[in-house]
């Protein structure tokens, strides 16, 4: 019943918020150019749907952000477990990473575009500069945290280095790093638009950056609403795959 | 021929002198217990017997030749647990197998029989969280128990543990030690443990610089129910002797803390 009632609140106030927008546009008290109007955006959705012109521009999107996710994931775990397990290599290279981690990395669009062209690669590669740090600090904290008890008694059970890799280090870092997938995956959305907009030819952020060059406000917030609903969907598949496989994890919220 | 056997050892964190000069001889088959105040160093000498700490001085004798790195022979149950949440309890009472190079299936069925023998035949598939403390500490007591190892350490492991869990514990640990009698190093600061376990209790001073101040061997008679042999005359002797000596070391502990 709270349950219940607590929907009927959230989309209440979206409808509310919806009808107030285009009143307002249609009565004038918003002017349209700059906010268009509600119907307006659906419709626009509608089309790019009906017509299929959107699916090629959600295609591209779509690879870029897994390759991005996946490449950085691969590489931030590798690295995190390398240098967690030699203190003296992330002595010093903890200077270096602190450095690289600090460049916002939206500057580095403009490079990427450079050398990989305005093609996917540019796009992975700054989705890969974000993704990797995620997966890179949530590994070395993974593999840090492991209780020195539990890592004592797999050693005196007769655990050998590479019994501890899979058997201790992986499962504890990976309950870190699927923990860090939304993060992760939002990361990758990020780098794959972001890229799209200052430079491409295809791609959602291309759509927004072409509206938005033509003073298409009903094409920018339509961009957008596909975007936000393309991102939510994501985030809801890997809630089911982190409930999945961090199942030995207890509970920390009761609903 | 002594089976473990501690010469003079002495370890020491920095200035801190943990233990000094302890010398202590187990018999191959031997329950023996350490007890002493809070703080005596009882568990630095079972990590030295582990080879987790190599002594300052002096040296670990297992059967005769000079302990260096791990003991291969020892099974550990920690104080705290030890488990790996991320694994069943099955699958944690195979791991031991699994480091052995025993196949998956093979290391879970005789896995499924250790869990049966310390009564959670029912829960393989229960993850560390899901179980009690006193079921965790089953299952850290079959995994450790099912890599068959010849000497078992074990530090204050039913501390954590309700009174009823406990006594319980005790009769089942008692239980699987009569079937093959391992040699057992048991530490705890619990008087009244130590004695309804073991054939012999150590008794240590208080810390720093600790060192054996007694034994005491107990030829209370075998089975033995640890409820029912505290309420025994000779037991009751046997405890005022020790508890003379521990007295004046849990005081001096106290004074000193």
């Amino acid at each position: 019943m709270r349950g219940l009632r607590l929907r009927l609140w959230q989309v209440g106030l979206l409808l509310l918020f919806l009808a107030w927008w285009e009143w307002a546009s249609r009565t004038g008290r918003l002017d349209p150019f700059f906010f268009s109007q509600p119907s307006e955006i659906a419709g626009r959705v509608w089309r790019w749907f009906s017509t299929g012109e959107i699916y090629p521009h959600l295609y591209i999107t779509t690879l870029e952000m897994l390759l991005a996710f996946f490449l950085g994931t691969l590489l931030g775990v590798v690295l995190g477990l390398w240098l967690a397990l030699a203190p003296s290599v992330a002595a010093v290279l903890d200077p270096y990473i602190k450095a690289l981690n600090a460049i916002p990395r939206v500057v580095l669009a403009p490079i990427f575009t450079l050398w990989f062209g305005l093609g996917v690669l540019s796009k992975v590669a700054l989705g890969v500069t974000l993704v990797f740090f995620v997966a890179f600090f949530n590994t070395y904290q993974g593999v840090k945290e492991v209780s020195p008890v539990v890592l004592q008694n797999a050693r005196l059970l007769g655990a050998r280095p590479g019994h501890l890799l899979r058997h201790v280090y992986l499962p504890s870092a990976a309950s870190w790093i699927f923990s860090s997938l939304r993060t992760s995956i939002g990361f990758a959305v990020i780098g794959a638009v972001v890229g799209e907009y200052l430079g491409s030819a295809a791609g959602l952020g291309y759509v927004i950056a072409q509206a938005e060059g033509v003073f298409d406000t009903t094409g920018v917030f339509a961009g957008m609403v596909v975007l936000m609903v393309f991102v939510l969907l994501l985030d809801a598949v890997v809630g089911q795959v982190e409930g999945r496989l961090v199942r030995w994890r207890p509970k920390m919220e009761a609903e | 021929m002594s089976f473990l056997e501690f010469k003079q050892v002495s370890v020491a964190f920095g200035s801190y002198v943990a233990v000094e000069g302890v010398s202590l001889r187990l018999s191959p088959g031997e329950f023996v217990s350490l007890v002493g105040p809070t703080g005596c160093g009882k568990s630095t000498l079972l990590n030295v017997a582990a080879g987790l700490l190599a002594p300052t001085q002096g040296e670990v004798l297992l059967e005769g030749k000079p302990l260096r790195g791990l003991n291969p022979v020892a099974g550990y149950l920690f104080q705290q647990d030890a488990i790996l949440p991320w694994k069943t309890a099955l699958d944690n009472v195979a791991l031991p197998l699994v480091f052995r190079g025993v196949g998956l299936r093979e290391a879970r069925e005789r896995a499924q029989a250790w869990l049966e023998k310390v009564g959670l035949g029912r829960f393989p598939r229960h993850y560390p969280h899901q179980l009690s403390g006193g079921m965790r500490k089953r299952v850290g007591l079959a995994q450790v128990l099912i890599a068959n190892p010849r000497l078992l350490l074990m530090d204050e492991p039913f501390s954590a543990l309700d009174v009823q869990t406990r006594q319980l514990m005790e009769n089942e640990l008692l239980r699987l030690w009569q079937e093959d009698r391992k040699t057992v190093l048991f530490v705890t600061h619990d008087l009244e443990e130590a004695i309804a376990l073991s054939d012999r209790v150590v008794v240590m001073s208080a810390g720093p610089r600790s060192r054996v101040i007694g034994e005491f061997p107990i030829p209370l008679p075998r089975p033995r129910d640890v409820a029912e042999i505290r309420l025994t005359p000779e037991f009751l002797r046997l405890h005022r002797e020790i508890w003379e000596l521990l007295r004046g070391e849990v005081m001096r502990a106290h004074a000193g803390a």
